[in-house]
């Protein structure tokens, strides 16, 4: 099977899915220091799927297109433009590169629907993100913090959460 | 008929079989699993956060502490990641060694991995011992080349931080003529062994369309009989050149996955034999000379995976333009092999579950980041 370029991919998913692929606006990034160059807007390559249609195109990867293999779901905080960015990796097994589909929910109402029910191998990442993130999986079996423990409160890998401090240490004292 | 009742049980955190602090919450009923969830997260230290507060290069150590048995294949990850992400050329040469030592690193692994599953199932201490043995010939090659035997800490953006000692490649030599027998000797000492045929042979099955439905890599994939390689289905480095099979499995048990990394062992020896026909001389540079590395990648994003010896090993990164990454994020092989766990062990024994957790190849310090 011929591998699909971004571009390839957005007008085939245009055909097929209508309404599931959005323009991608550049992001701002953070601010680097003051002595360091300034900040650049990035502008992905990558498909912008909208949060509904997610699983119907990851299905349509998967059943149409043969990208059967889902590797990796990442969470990046773009604390400046105030949302999430959820980066969705899928492969073939036929070999070649990856089709990635990107996906941006707002910080404050982070809501994203469930691939675990059609795709089990979804299950840790999407419970990594939500512990870190804390990522609303809608339709997820078992959304349960996976490494901090259950009573934490807090996102750890936000970019706002305090990076010093700690309150659970000499809190019983 | 006598009414039994479900029980809960914890195996682990503390438990010699769990490889590291894992604990799995087994739902039994009389000695039969009905289900099981592992329970995870006493060794994270949010490996991810503290990457976005370092340097790109202080990062490289870092890498060497996930996967604690194989820091070469996490440096080369990241390396492959960071060079990408800042367009850095690497020599040939320096594709010889990173592959080198790459192959060098799954040798060493699956001679611990089936050590550790065969203690596991209770044949104590001697094939350890046999593996461990092996195992220290080539940790002494990494001091040699790289300072230090298991945090190596030896790629740098655009090479390796030193080139090859002068007596590096005769000791290889050496090395390589026994190791032929050590492969052998294990295989004969155990393929028809008694007590490894009766706990591994259809146990803890994962059927192909299973094991690709929860994404695993690495010798559970292809114990499972899917031929997917990533060294294979997207090459990098130099791993095009080389001459080498993939070994798959066909029922996907425990038995297939050992079987798997016996291969694998094999075909790793014969990628180093290519390497050393095909190593490029000294003048070529160990490391790209025009490689800065305090690095301030252009703002963007990429994704490097290598095929560790347990599976699919990727880093995603984001860079914003500074000398630190934006966003760090790893996908470690172990913890997403352990999805299906839950699968696997449901219908088999209590005692089995060991050995299903030791064929899977885990490694907490990745796991739990």
């Amino acid at each position: 099977m011929p591998r699909l370029s971004p571009e390839e991919l957005r007008e085939r998913m245009a055909r097929d899915l209508p309404g599931a692929v959005l323009e991608a606006a550049p992001l701002q990034v953070t601010a680097p220091p003051a002595h360091g160059p300034q900040p650049g807007a990035f502008l992905t390559t990558d498909t912008l799927v909208a949060p509904a249609h997610l699983v119907a195109a990851a299905l349509y990867l998967r059943d149409t297109l043969g990208y059967a293999f889902l590797s990796d779901i990442a969470v990046v905080d773009y604390l400046a433009d105030g949302l999430f960015e959820l980066v969705y990796r899928f492969y073939t097994l036929d070999g070649g590169d990856a089709l990635v589909l990107k996906l941006r929910v707002p910080r404050d109402q982070p809501a994203v629907p469930s691939l675990t029910p059609h795709w089990p191998g979804a299950n840790f990442h999407e419970r990594e993100a939500f512990d870190l993130f804390g990522i609303t999986f809608v339709g997820h079996p078992y959304l349960r913090r996976i490494y901090m423990w259950d009573e934490f409160e807090g996102w750890p890998m936000r970019k706002d959460f305090p990076k010093q401090g700690d309150k659970y240490i000499g809190a019983d004292e | 008929m006598l009414k039994t009742e479900e029980l809960q049980i914890n195996i682990g955190p503390q438990h010699p079989s769990t490889h590291g602090v894992f604990r799995m919450l087994v739902t039994v009923d009389g000695e039969t699993i009905t289900d099981l969830k592992p329970v995870f997260g006493y060794l994270h230290r949010n490996h991810e956060q503290i990457a976005e507060q370092n340097t790109y290069l202080q990062n490289m150590p870092y890498t060497d502490r996930l996967d604690y048995f194989n820091s070469m294949a996490n440096n080369h990850a990241y390396a492959m990641a960071v060079e990408r992400l800042a367009g850095i050329e690497v020599p040939e040469r320096a594709e010889y060694i990173r592959v080198l030592m790459v192959e060098l690193t799954r040798i060493l692994n699956h001679a611990g991995a089936l050590g550790f599953l065969i203690n596991d199932m209770g044949m104590w201490q001697t094939q350890l011992a046999f593996g461990m043995r092996e195992r220290e010939k080539i940790l002494d090659l990494f001091e040699s080349a790289s300072g230090a035997r298991l945090m190596c800490n030896y790629f740098r953006f655009g090479g390796v931080a030193r080139d090859l000692p002068p007596d590096f490649l005769p000791r290889l030599k050496d090395l390589l003529i026994a190791l032929p027998s050590f492969v052998d000797e294990l295989e004969r000492l155990l393929r028809e062994n008694e007590i490894l045929l009766q706990r591994s042979e259809g146990i803890g099955v994962l059927p192909r369309e299973l094991a690709l439905a929860y994404s695993v890599t690495g010798p559970v994939l292809r114990g499972s009989g899917v031929p997917y390689d990533v060294r294979k289905a997207e090459p990098y480095s130099v791993y095009d050149r080389f001459d080498f099979d993939v070994p798959v499995g066909t029922v996907g048990d425990v038995y297939d996955r050992f079987l798997v990394r016996v291969e694998e062992m094999r075909q790793s020896k014969r990628i180093i034999e290519q390497i050393l026909e095909q190593l490029p001389d000294a003048s070529g540079g160990h490391i790209n000379p025009k490689a800065r590395q305090n690095v301030r990648p252009p703002v963007g994003d990429t994704y490097a995976r290598v095929e560790s010896p347990k599976g699919e090993l990727g880093f995603y990164l984001v860079s914003d333009g500074s000398g630190k990454p934006y966003r760090y994020k790893v996908r470690a092989p172990s913890f997403i092999n352990l999805t299906p766990l839950g699968d696997m062990c449901r219908g088999y024994k209590v005692a089995d579950v060991v050995v299903i957790l030791g064929s899977i190849d885990i490694v907490m310090g990745e796991v739990d980041r």
